[in-house]
């Protein structure tokens, strides 16, 4: 089980509160638990990653175990603490503008 | 019993103001979606609860939201749980893609840009939404890059009329000081097919078949800035308006200079006439005069807020060329808000209703055609736009 920590106006568009919890097929990478959290919640296809690219938006960062993941391959494989439920994939909005 | 509903887009969120017939008590609900920008609601003609506003955000993008219970309550329409074999394609309401397809779309060319280069059409918003009026589920979207979309499943999924970006002129389009934005759509409720949009700056254009076609309606259009100042396109049409019982005249505020058509858009004439300054945003018909227009000056370049600190609308019963300030319940001291280009509208009562946003957040509406003035409220984030709907 994947822990996903979304920012604030993502968990009010897709109507959760907390962390998500998702099962992610596979090796745990971005992708993967993009893929996964999408699926879940189609109101956040285009929040967080362009919708015909892939592209992580400009101001969206992805962190796992005060680690800033932001700008590595999609394909990477996440933390071992975060593939293991341990630590939460944390998206999150980069402070900018007001 | 009749009332209205006054749909006010902010830089923070959404508001529903309602009021009886009276116009004179105000219930204010909201914020929906705080935080969030919201470019533009509108409701339906078709069916008043169904409601569409555009949400977006600088960090998340774009989404759409839709309201079928007048505003109560609101959900983006293609974003539930997935849907099943023969469902909607789930999440596709937020999908805002250019088609390029051989078969059915046009070539994603680039447009001029500021500095002269050429750039690649890159989707950021939509910016207006017109809904069909006679089909709740029908619906329009105006966006930024410039093109058009339509939605005729209630916005669950978009698709471009890329007629109107491929028609031969969108290499010559580039931004205005906002963003190359498709910001005005008309619908002639006299000739079905026939629309109008426009583009800043890239100008005003029509199509006599649902959107297929498209070609540039500028004539007459005197643009200084432009270094062919009667360009076919290229000119920063700000915002055009028609009334329903004459969908052949139109009247346009343009980056300086009102202006009116008589022939759906063929021919210009500047109609600007005793304005103390034809620069501007907003135009807007009378409901039941359609020689009654609206406007307010704004100073430019660069100020944008009132001359003289001084919030008047100016109101011309002659369809342009004499106008008449209306100050009465303005401020007319200290005042430096702007009014863009979605933020005034009509309502259908009689007298006739009419209401404006400022980027001060206040919301002034008239009872009486414009004769006098009140704040319904004072204290909004920045007003984007104001529609209103009359409810019978």
């Amino acid at each position: 089980m994947i822990r996903v920590e979304l920012p604030p106006h993502l968990r009010t568009l897709a109507k959760v509160s907390g962390e998500v919890q998702l099962d992610v097929p596979g090796p745990t990478t971005p992708r993967a638990v993009l893929d996964a959290l999408e699926a879940r919640y189609p109101v956040l296809r285009g929040t967080i990653r362009d919708h015909v690219t892939h592209e992580r938006r400009a101001f969206i960062r992805f962190f796992a175990c005060s680690e800033d993941l932001s700008h590595d391959s999609p394909d990477t494989p996440l933390p071992a603490p975060v593939a293991q439920g341990a630590e939460p994939f944390i998206i999150l909005g980069a402070i900018a503008g007001g | 019993m009749s009332g209205v509903r006054v749909l006010v887009g902010t830089r923070k969120g959404a508001f529903v103001l309602s009021s009886d017939g009276k116009r004179k008590t105000w219930e204010v609900a909201g914020p929906h979606f705080p935080g969030w920008e919201i470019y533009h609601l509108k409701g339906s003609p078709a069916d008043p609860n169904r409601i569409y506003a555009s949400q977006t955000s600088g960090w998340f993008g774009q989404v759409i939201q839709r309201s079928d219970d007048g505003g109560k309550t609101w959900d983006a329409p293609g974003g539930g749980v997935t849907t099943g074999p023969g469902g909607m394609p789930a999440g596709e309401s937020n999908r805002f893609v250019y088609d390029d397809s051989p078969e059915t779309g046009k070539p994603l060319m680039t447009h001029q840009f500021y500095d002269g280069t050429q750039k690649p059409w890159v989707f950021k918003r939509v910016w207006h939404l017109e809904p069909s009026l006679d089909d709740p589920d029908a619906v329009y979207a105006g966006v930024e890059d410039a093109a058009l979309f339509r939605s005729t499943d209630g916005g669950k999924s978009w698709r471009e009329l890329s007629g109107l970006r491929g028609h031969g002129t969108g290499p010559k389009w580039q931004p205005g000081a906002g963003g190359m934005c498709l910001h005005t759509i008309l619908l002639d409720p006299s000739r079905p097919g026939r629309l109008f949009t426009a583009i800043s700056a890239a100008g005003a254009f029509r199509s006599d078949d649902g959107g297929a076609n498209w070609k540039p309606i500028t004539k007459g259009l005197n643009s200084p800035y432009l270094p062919d100042p009667t360009a076919e396109v290229g000119h920063c049409v700000h915002r055009i308006a028609m009334h329903p019982s004459r969908p052949n005249t139109l009247y346009m505020q343009k980056h300086w200079d009102v202006l009116r058509s008589d022939d759906a858009g063929d021919n210009w004439k500047e109609v600007s006439g005793n304005l103390p300054t034809d620069f501007g945003f907003v135009i807007d018909v009378h409901a039941s005069e359609p020689e009654t227009i609206y406007v307010v000056p704004i100073k430019s370049d660069s100020e944008h807020y009132p001359l003289d600190g001084k919030l008047r609308v100016y109101r011309s019963r002659t369809g342009g060329n004499e106008w008449e300030a209306l100050t009465n319940g303005l401020p007319q001291r200290d005042c430096y808000v702007d009014v863009l280009r979605d933020a005034m509208s009509v309502d259908l009562l009689d007298p006739c209703g009419v209401y404006f946003g400022t980027t001060g957040g206040q919301v002034y509406a008239s009872a009486d055609a414009g004769d006098t003035w009140a704040p319904i409220v004072r204290d909004l984030p920045a007003v984007l736009s104001v529609e209103v709907q009359t409810l019978r």
